[in-house]
């Protein structure tokens, strides 16, 4: 398992330990380094993929075929997560019973932050991601939280990507242990092989972006999270991130874990944080 | 070219134990007992990586599965892919279908004489 990890990781490390000896810091061989792996996991695409923009990777199965590009621009025009995006944002304004509202839980009243999230909390010393901490705004104004999974969470999280697109997703890991030590964690789910079909989720959004698994093209793992939450038709409604992982392991016959559990809120940091510097993209539509 | 001298023995070898056990039957049926398993979403799938004669929306992910018979003239090799081809290429997307449970023994081996009709 451990040979197999560093394998797929080959060119991750590779880079790693160029960027150790070229550093002028001193940093000890084995130090956790996002930015060099940030760096790193972004060149192994667009090494892979010459010809696709560096900005079109938010678009998923779309930066990687023409055809299918061409038929989402013209959805576009009339996009199906327009009913979830007016829902949203009627939810987002529409006050608590307290009279307070999303507005007074987030930094500049929610608007324009979604590629912020998501964050390294140092006083809970945990990942926060969008989804949990509109949860926890509004439990804490009395609310009951909503299903993570469902069209309520999908509407919220579609407005307020909505507020951010073209922004540069800006996830940020503070110089602490905990921080790190959430981001490696993440790193080590995303390349795992696990369940009875022996995938990690590298082997499909590494290894296979652009083939085709059945009738479905397969999204590149960089900048996978800049469209969420995203309308699928094969779900006939909206997906939130949560939702997202969720399917992947179970279609794959793996065990899934319970929405915004700890290894997936480290999942979402780590894909998050390798693809800053891509725009927010969502919320997407996928056929 | 090697396989080519060697194919009828196979066909007299599989004929003789056919005959021993119910008749040439058995082994038509196991050359489609092995496509059904093949394409079973719930079984081998093997559609979702790979383009095979006879099935519908393949994927592209492993490489199509034809002249099998030529690349791969001794069975016990495609049995091993089957099994676990992690033991090949340790990187391989292909599921270890033996090894992790999801096809026993007798399936396994239907699949292989669908696989060299391809
Ligand atoms: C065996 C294949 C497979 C594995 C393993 C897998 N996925 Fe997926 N994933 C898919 C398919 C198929 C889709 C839908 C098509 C697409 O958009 O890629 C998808 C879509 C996604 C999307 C939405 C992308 C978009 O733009 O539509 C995210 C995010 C994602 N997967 C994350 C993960 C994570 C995290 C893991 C591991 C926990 C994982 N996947 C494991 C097959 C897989
Ligand atoms: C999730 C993907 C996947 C599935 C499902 C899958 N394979 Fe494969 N298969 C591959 C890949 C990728 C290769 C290429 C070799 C490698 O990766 O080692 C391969 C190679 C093979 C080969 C060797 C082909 C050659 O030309 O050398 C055979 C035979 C084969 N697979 C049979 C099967 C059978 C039979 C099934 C179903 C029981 C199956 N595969 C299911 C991905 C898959």
């Amino acid at each position: 398992m451990k040979a197999r990890f560093f394998l797929l990781l080959g060119s991750v490390s590779a880079a790693l330990v160029a960027f150790a000896l070229t550093s002028p810091r001193v940093i000890a061989a084995d130090k956790v380094d996002p930015a060099a792996d940030a760096k790193a996991f972004q060149d192994f695409f667009f090494q892979k993929f010459p010809t696709v923009k560096h900005d079109d990777f938010v678009n998923g199965p779309y930066s990687m075929n023409e055809d299918m590009k061409r038929q989402w621009q013209e959805k576009e025009e009339f996009p199906p997560y327009e009913f979830a995006l007016d829902a949203g944002k009627e939810m987002f304004a529409t006050p608590f019973k307290n009279g307070k509202t999303y507005a007074d839980c987030f930094p500049n009243g929610g608007i324009g932050i979604r590629q912020n999230y998501p964050y390294f909390d140092e006083k809970e010393g945990k990942v926060v991601t969008l989804e949990l901490a509109l949860n926890r705004c509004r439990e804490a104004n009395g609310e009951a939280p909503y299903s993570y999974v469902k069209d309520e969470m999908a509407s919220l999280t579609a407005y307020m990507a909505f507020t951010s697109r073209g922004k540069p997703m800006d996830i940020k890991i503070p110089d602490d242990p905990r921080a790190l030590a959430a981001f490696e964690n993440g790193k080590r789910y995303f390349y795992t092989r696990r369940g009875q079909m022996n995938f990690s989720c590298a082997s499909c959004h590494v290894q296979s972006p652009g083939e085709r698994i059945r009738a479905e093209i397969l999204a590149p793992a960089l900048g996978i999270l800049n469209a969420m939450p995203i309308y699928r038709s094969e779900w006939s409604g909206m997906g939130t991130t949560s939702r997202r992982f969720v399917t992947c392991n179970s279609q794959t016959r793996a065990v899934p874990l319970e929405p915004q559990a700890d290894e997936y809120r480290d999942v979402e940091y780590f894909l998050s944080y390798v693809a800053n510097g891509l725009p927010i993209s969502g919320p997407g539509a996928r056929p | 070219m090697t396989a080519f001298p060697r194919t009828p023995v196979l066909y007299l070898l599989l004929a003789i134990a056919a005959g021993l056990a119910a008749g040439p039957v058995r082994a038509q049926s196991a050359v489609a007992d092995g496509q059904k398993l093949a394409f079973d979403r719930g079984k081998g799938n093997c559609l979702t990586c790979h383009v095979i004669k006879g099935g519908d929306l393949p994927g592209t992910i492993g490489p199509e599965l034809k002249d099998i018979k030529s690349k791969y003239p001794d069975r016990n090799e495609l049995v091993a892919i089957i099994f676990d081809e992690t033991k090949r290429n340790p990187q391989t997307m292909m599921p270890p279908f033996g090894r992790n449970r999801i096809l026993t023994e007798q399936e396994i081996s239907a699949i292989v004489d669908f696989l060299q009709t391809l």
